[in-house]
């Protein structure tokens, strides 16, 4: 049977404000437990809430990020329920007034750009730890009130690997506002993920499962891809699905059910009487817009349009801030308003250095005035782009300058029509039926000749001299 | 007199003037503790008591004061009087005691009792047999007792007002936002105001102004300036238009209570006010209101109650069973029935007929006194159907218990300021409290009313026998 | 709106708080009641009504995001019933 698979996302994101959401505890992840907390974290009785104005920019510039429409009136709710990491018995969230909803972000599949929805971006306050040791569990309340933003996703998507570029998306662009670290290994980026499959065409959502306990991308990836095949098993075998909550297994590289007894959840969400409504002007709106560093897209239209790139190389060079930072740096550094030759360079011979060694574009180590230099002996003509490119591999590994290296190398490129009329001569009389060829019409030949010479000179002709004296010597 | 049978602004006169020394006035009141306490009741944990020193500083000298026991003192035990608060000692003070420590007040060293009553209940100084009212009833009975020169207590739904008016002293609800709530152990969030419980209008008047203003740690408090209340005590009411709201005066009304409250009215005109019938016509439905929306918000604020991190925790080797037992075996048979019923109120399937319900029903009865206070400058009304009742003779039906409050209810709904001042006494010799309410951040008002009819009037000056 | 043992017993444990047999007896009844005569309430018409959520007419309450002094960790962990070092103990959760 041939299912499609359905997958929304749930992001936790915490917030990199100084202190809590609530409270003016600073956030200090070094701490010792239970050491970063105050009588209003801790819930003690008597204490009350105020909410930190640069948690709720941060959630503002993230809201704006992802198209979102800003609620003008937005509220805070409790969200019950009992646990020790949770010291008031509540949660304080959104609910039914989130600050924003009905925004997108946009991912490639297969060469093309498909959107997801975002449902909502709203509110919260992160819980403390709990340690398990045999028959009792240790509370650390360190944690607990650092400010929360929860990023939930249509379910748009459609495969694991859509999933993983929805979160290497979601991250780029969380690192061009910076409001969070973003880290899935140290839990300052938190992901659940939805899972169910439906009959191709079928117009309702299968039973799903919500998969938890993924440390990285590529555990979400992972176990969803497990998930796909053991739904997929399942329902083949004509068996019923139940709504599951799963905990993913990295190391057995499987999802485990906790089949809780408790059944659907009343959390008995009511407008949390501590905190006023916020009520979110067009003003402010504005206000905060023009703190907004140039997002990817809007980066991307711009590279596009100011150095005729494709989208797809667009897209390639502005996928992280560093790595944008970077390609920019290169290109302003390059003399001239002709970029072409420096982003050409940049989506061509240094992705692929980049995509060979696992690297990012800004992780290369490069020089950009070697950059530049190296470009500019490909300009003039006095080494061949060829030659260019191996040159470029040996700067990344032996870190030599490029005067040094061509030179060491002897790698200028041959231009002068005397040399190369040796080679030539060399070639025409080792391959007389392409000569041949050539003279009765068959263009292809010309290539071959002059990559004959190419290969007698060890790539240090010049390639167009090199076939503007072939075409006139048979001309 | 005794110097504890003084009012506070005497004491500070004689203070100022050192005719007398603070510490004099605490051996005073250490003197009736020991006369009386044990018929009253009104404080908990005597045995527990820590000497303190005596630091006569400041605009009130070191004048002590009583704070209720839900009011969180740094280093002082601070219980709810409840188990499940067992030993708590707050590492902070409430914002209310932190003004009152920079006016040079000295916190008394023991807290006044309250419900949940785990250690047994209040007695009505007027009436051993009766209770003095609550949930104040021990900072109530403590100032009717002359055991403390002027007490704080907290106001929900009547909590400062009824026991005010049971013991025959003055209790001020302030406007919701005056007051910062931080350090206040909530209750009903929405609701709870901490207010001054006094022996004339006069000291209400100086402790009001002393804690009000504005808290940045509490974000439902008002910032609006405090102004001097003692500016309004001018015993001049002449002009001054008073509502009496008809739904107050039906049947259920005490028919002593009732001539009591009527001849209170008749002493207001004869100062110059006018009166004039009003109507509150969704004040019925106050009650029902008030018990959705209080218990809801009750319910989650009591939840913190788990035996984690501090108070009484029951023994168990299973945390559900530890969450359980905990707050079976700590909380009171009251506090249990309101976080169920809240619980129930917000619970999937009930919380729009409920709750959600409850809200807008409480914009209705908030419009009604908006209406009202376009043309009157106050309401006057009575506080409680009758006076103190005996000891045991509504607890075991909860529902009549709340019906109680039908006349301090609305008041909270609506986030307006009320007092309640003596204002006779039945047959019976039991105090009768007259209420005054005013619009919100109108305290002048009532303050202005209040002293002008308590200074025309002998009752504030009548002391229990005790 | 009958309330009966069974959604008090849900109640309860929703509360966290264990209640005796007698007990869910007694606390029915009397919930009924008041339940009873809460219902009074649904006879309003309350359609065009806003809910009160917030009685006061203040929004938009906020704090710098400056940092202050936490509390020590020794009165974090005063009031502990359980401590071990220093974490606060709970007994572990059991389904």
């Amino acid at each position: 049977m041939i299912y499609q698979t359905v997958i929304g996302l749930e992001v936790h994101l915490q917030l990199k404000t100084k202190t809590k959401a609530f409270c003016s505890c600073a956030i200090d992840f070094g701490q010792a437990p239970n050491s970063g907390c105050c009588v209003v974290c801790l819930g003690f009785p008597g204490t009350l809430p105020v909410y930190n104005k640069e948690a709720l920019n941060s959630a503002i510039k993230v809201a704006l990020a992802f198209n979102c429409k800003i609620q003008e009136h937005t509220k805070f709710d409790r969200k019950n329920y009992f646990y020790p990491d949770l010291p008031k018995g509540y949660q304080i969230s959104q609910y039914d007034l989130p600050l924003s909803k009905n925004g997108f972000l946009d991912i490639m599949v297969e060469q093309n750009f498909k959107r997801i929805g975002i449902t909502r971006i709203h509110l919260e306050e992160d819980a403390g730890k709990l340690i398990h040791e045999g028959e009792i569990s240790l509370v650390d309340f360190n944690r607990v009130g650092i400010p929360l933003l929860e990023i939930v996703s249509e379910p748009d998507l459609n495969s694991p690997q859509e999933a993983f570029d929805y979160l290497t998306n979601l991250k780029s662009i969380l690192e061009y506002l910076d409001v969070s670290d973003c880290d899935m290994e140290k839990g300052s980026l938190r992901c659940d993920a939805n899972i169910s499959l439906r009959l191709v065409g079928a117009k309702e959502l299968g039973v799903k499962a919500e998969l938890k306990n993924m440390n990285s991308f590529k555990g979400v990836k992972d176990a969803l891809t497990y998930e796909v095949k053991r739904q997929a098993d399942l329902l083949d075998a004509g068996q019923n699905l139940q709504q599951d909550t799963r905990l993913w297994d990295a190391q057995k590289n499987i999802t485990v059910s906790m089949r809780s007894k408790e059944g659907a959840k009343d959390y008995r969400y009511f407008p949390d009487p501590d905190l006023t409504v916020f009520i979110i002007e067009a003003a402010m709106i504005a206000q905060i817009k023009t703190q907004l560093p140039e997002l990817p897209q809007e980066k991307m239209q711009r590279f596009m349009r100011d150095y005729a790139l494709a989208e797809y190389d667009a897209r390639i060079l502005v996928n992280s801030k560093k790595d944008a930072n970077f390609s920019e740096e290169c290109i302003n550094s390059y003399p001239g308003k002709e970029k072409k030759s420096i982003v050409n360079w940049l989506i061509g011979p240094l992705l692929a250095e980049a995509n060979c060694r696992k690297l990012k574009l800004h992780e290369l180590g490069i020089n950009q005035k070697e950059l530049v230099s190296l470009i500019g002996f490909v300009d003039r003509g006095e080494i061949s782009f060829l030659c260019a490119k191996s040159v470029l591999t040996q700067m990344l590994d032996t870190k030599k300058s490029v005067q040094v290296l061509i030179t060491q190398g002897n790698l200028l490129q041959i231009s002068d029509a005397g040399e190369l009329e040796q080679i030539i001569q060399a070639v025409f009389a080792e391959n007389e039926k392409s000569v041949m060829d050539f003279k009765s019409g068959k263009t292809n030949a010309l290539m071959f000749l002059v990559g004959q010479v190419m290969k007698k000179s060890s790539g240090k002709a010049n390639p167009k001299v090199v076939s503007d004296l072939i075409q006139r010597k048979l001309a | 007199m005794e110097l504890n049978q003084l009012t506070a602004h005497e004491l500070l006169k004689k203070l100022a003037d050192k005719t007398i020394s603070v510490e004099a006035v605490q051996r005073a009141l250490d003197a009736q503790i020991k006369k009386t306490e044990k018929q009253v009741r009104a404080y908990v944990r005597m045995d527990e008591a820590k000497e303190q020193d005596l630091v006569a500083s400041g605009n009130l000298s070191g004048l002590p004061i009583t704070i209720k026991d839900n009011i969180c003192t740094q280093g002082l035990k601070t219980e709810c009087c409840s188990k499940i608060l067992n030993n708590f000692i707050p590492p902070y003070d409430a914002t209310v005691i932190t003004k009152l420590k920079n006016s040079g007040a000295q916190i008394f060293p023991l807290k006044a009792n309250m419900d949940e009553f785990a250690f047994g209940p209040s007695a009505n100084p007027w009436n051993l047999e009766c209770v003095p009212g609550g949930s104040s009833g021990g900072s109530a009975a403590a100032v009717a007792s002359d055991e403390a020169i002027w007490a704080l207590g907290s106001d929900t739904g009547g909590s400062i007002r009824q026991p005010a008016s049971f013991c025959g002293v003055v209790g001020l609800k302030p406007t919701y936002g005056r007051v910062s709530r931080f350090g206040l152990i909530a209750f009903a969030s929405s609701l709870d105001q901490i207010g001054p419980i006094t022996k004339d209008v006069e000291d209400a008047a100086i402790l009001t102004k002393i804690i009000s203003g504005y808290d940045s740690h509490d974000s439902t408090s008002v910032n609006i300036a405090v102004p001097d209340y003692l500016k309004n005590l001018t015993n001049d009411i002449k002009g001054i238009k008073i509502g009496i709201p008809k739904e107050y005066f039906v049947q259920g009304l005490d028919p002593e209570v009732k001539i009591i409250i009527e001849e209170a009215i008749n002493k207001l005109q004869s100062l110059g006010a006018i009166s004039k019938q009003v109507s509150l016509p969704h004040t019925e439905y106050a009650v029902p209101v008030y018990y959705i929306i209080a218990t809801a918000e009750a319910s989650s604020n009591l939840a913190r109650f788990d035996g984690v991190q501090y108070g009484y925790r029951a023994k168990s080797d299973n945390l559900i069973q530890m969450y359980k037992q905990t707050r079976a075996q700590g909380l009171g048979d009251e506090a249990k029935r309101r976080i169920l019923l809240g619980t129930f109120a917000l619970s999937h399937g009930y919380y729009d007929a409920y709750y959600l319900r409850a809200l807008k029903v409480r914009t209705l009865i908030k419009q009604d006194f908006d209406q009202v206070f376009k043309d009157f400058d106050c309401i006057v009304a009575p506080v409680s159907a009758t006076p103190a009742f005996k000891m045991g003779e509504r607890t075991t039906d909860p529902l009549k218990m709340y019906l109680s409050d039908i006349y301090t209810i609305s008041v909270n709904l609506a986030g307006i300021p009320a007092i309640s001042i003596p204002c006779g006494f039945t047959k019976k010799g039991l105090p009768v409290g007259l209420q005054i309410m005013a619009k919100a951040f109108d305290e002048e008002m009532i303050f202005k009313v209040a002293h002008a009819f308590e200074q025309n009037t002998p009752w504030h000056k009548v002391k229990p026998k005790l | 709106m009958s309330i009966d043992k069974e959604i008090v017993k849900h109640i309860a444990h929703l509360s966290r708080i264990e209640l005796q047999d007698n007990e869910l007896d007694k606390i029915s009844g009397q919930l009924r009641d008041i339940l009873g005569f809460i219902d009074k309430i649904s006879v309003l018409d309350i359609k065009d009504v806003s809910p009160a959520s917030h009685i006061l007419p203040i929004s938009n309450v906020l704090r710098e995001d400056i940092a202050h002094l936490s509390l020590s960790l020794e009165k974090v962990l005063e009031n502990a019933p359980s401590k071990k070092g220093n974490f606060f103990t709970v007994p572990k959760i059991i389904e």
